[in-house]
């Protein structure tokens, strides 16, 4: 296409990408005035300064830095279990090749598409059987579980194409098993396992029908759960609702941007799940 | 080499051990719980098939899969046609014309929803809808109540689902369109094929295993979504946007109906098995 085609092409595509950022950019744009401003100016009007007594009064309320805090340590520690037991089993599967490892292979799988709703009520009874009811530490337990399902499926076909040759150089140097997996086979794995490690933390921290349900004293609440169950309080005006907003957004775009370089490179992973 | 390698099984055993607590285990419990009659206290006493009888009959049941249908037309179909088009332009028109640092730049923008967890944007759109302070409402002089109305609520719920997940398929399909030959395009070019033709016979058919992939993850979060109808409508008004997965919820932890719930859950795990093995057997027969 030539002449003024192209440019219509660009303009039409600009104007939808406006259209998909449009409500970051009222959010931000909102949690900073005072509620005088939105009432006499409206959401569209600009914010006469930086007024962000919405954004701490929300997060004073809410104990936000407790909330990030149960977020990062629940997401931290899934991400670290999830990858070590993904390591271990696609150590067995991949590269140990045991009998029977299709099927278990498939089971991983099954459980991977499987609907928490069909998980959720026996694991509540147990949990408060066990006394880990409302407690991160079953939130922990049960992501692990759940992203090492998917760990290990794909990571069992990355180490299935494992070179024989270091392994037996390995092997040959008096190196036992467990050696040979901590100083060869995790080292020379590492940039799969780092996507992995990364992608297992955001998807934890974005979860939410799970810790909705187990999480529920103030102390242990995650980020989205927070923010979902406050959406809509009667509390809640125009500039604090998007000053909440904001700070869901906020660090789901950090990671975003931190991550960026080894997200790109692993979105084609994702897609898989 | 050794010839024959042993006690490899036991780096799996740490992981079968918590795979039978959490997975196996409360996936049998959840399937014997939904033949029972049980309020979640005290012993279930056996129903046989009653709760998948009940179910059969229960409008609200067929209703929320009828709103299912919707969320996947929202979440699965119009994303990846969409997604098609916006990547297709992109990558002939941006990409080649604007250079590609134009052409990622846009694309980050599309992606920007899907960075979020799914209840955030949610609260959002939450705000953004709200009847009377609402910014939608305010930016455009409207008086709509976009989630409280019932004959709205769906359509403002799809359209919120459109709004997040366009950017997952623009992204996979623009990774797709790297790996097609230039000389396919070149030919089109030569014979003087229109835009429309080339999408539809070049990059269609040469993204395949891409659009299969998206369509099914898309079709597989949109049988399982629950966060957002959570956050913005709560199944409301009435049973507008009642959807299975928040069902099962209702049934789980407001009405104590542990039975019921639980067959409507295992229902729910069995279509989205189903759907998975399909999409499966599918996409092997074409390649």
């Amino acid at each position: 296409m030539r002449g003024p085609g192209r440019w219509a092409v660009l303009v039409s595509l600009t104007v939808a990408a406006l259209v998909m950022i449009f409500p970051f950019v009222l959010v931000a744009l909102n949690a900073v005035k005072t509620p005088e401003e939105y009432a006499s100016e409206g959401p569209l009007g600009l914010p006469g300064g930086l007024h962000l007594q919405g954004i701490v009064d929300f997060w004073v309320r809410v104990d936000f830095g407790q909330k990030l805090w149960n977020s990062l340590l629940i997401s931290g520690s899934v991400a670290v279990l999830a990858v070590v037991l993904s390591v271990l089993n696609a150590y067995a599967l991949g590269i140990g090749r045991v009998r029977g490892r299709l099927s278990i292979l498939v089971l991983f799988l099954v459980a991977n598409t499987l609907p928490q709703e069909a998980l959720v009520y026996p694991l509540y009874y147990l949990a408060k059987e066990a006394g880990l009811y409302d407690s991160r530490l079953s939130m922990i337990i049960i992501f692990t579980v759940i992203q090492a399902a998917f760990g290990t499926y794909l990571l069992s076909a990355v180490l299935g194409q494992f070179p024989k040759e270091i392994l037996e150089a390995a092997e040959i140097d008096g190196a036992g098993r467990f050696r040979a997996l901590v100083r060869v086979v995790v080292p020379i794995s590492r940039p799969t396992l780092s996507v992995l490690l990364i992608f297992f933390f955001i998807w934890t921290w974005n979860e939410f029908f799970l810790p909705l349900i187990f999480l529920i004293s103030n102390d242990n609440q995650t980020v989205p759960v927070a923010l979902g169950v406050l959406q809509g309080e009667r509390y809640m005006d125009a500039t604090m609702s998007s000053a909440s907003a904001l700070l869901g957004i906020v660090p789901a775009v950090a990671f975003f941007l931190i991550f960026q370089r080894t997200l790109t490179r692993g979105v084609t992973v994702g897609a898989v799940k | 080499m050794r010839v024959r390698k042993k006690g490899y099984w036991l780096y799996l055993v740490p992981s079968l051990v918590l795979f039978l607590v959490v997975i196996v285990v409360p996936f049998l419990m959840n399937l014997g719980v939904s033949f029972t009659r049980w309020s979640g206290v005290g012993t279930p006493r056996w129903a046989g098939l009653e709760n998948y009888a009940r179910l059969l009959e229960d409008e609200r049941f067929w209703l929320s899969f009828q709103n299912n249908v919707a969320l996947i037309f929202a979440m699965a179909v119009v994303p990846t046609v969409l997604g098609l088009l916006l990547a297709a332009a992109l990558f002939d028109f941006i990409g080649k014309r604007f250079g590609p640092r134009t052409a990622s730049a846009l694309r980050a923008m599309y992606y920007l929803p899907q960075v979020l967890p799914v209840a955030v944007a949610g609260v959002v759109w939450g705000w953004m809808l709200h009847p009377s302070y609402g910014a939608i409402n305010q930016a455009f002089g409207l008086d709509l109540d976009w989630l409280g109305d019932p004959d709205l609520a769906l359509a403002t719920v799809m359209a919120v689902m459109v709004w997040f997940q366009l950017g997952y398929p623009v992204v996979i399909f623009m990774a797709g369109l790297q790996r097609v030959d230039p000389a396919y395009y070149e030919a089109a070019d030569l014979d003087g094929a229109s835009w429309w033709r080339k999408v539809w016979h070049i990059t269609i058919p040469q993204i395949r295993p891409e659009i299969f992939v998206v369509l099914l993850t898309c079709t597989i979060a949109a049988l399982k979504v629950f966060g957002p109808i959570f956050v913005l409508t709560r199944g409301g008004p009435g049973n507008a946007t009642l959807v299975p997965s928040y069902f099962s919820y209702l049934n789980f932890f407001q009405k104590s109906d542990v039975g019921y719930g639980s067959a409507i859950a295992t229902v729910l795990a069995l279509i989205i098995v189903v759907v998975t093995f399909l999409f499966l057997r599918i996409q092997e027969r074409e390649s």
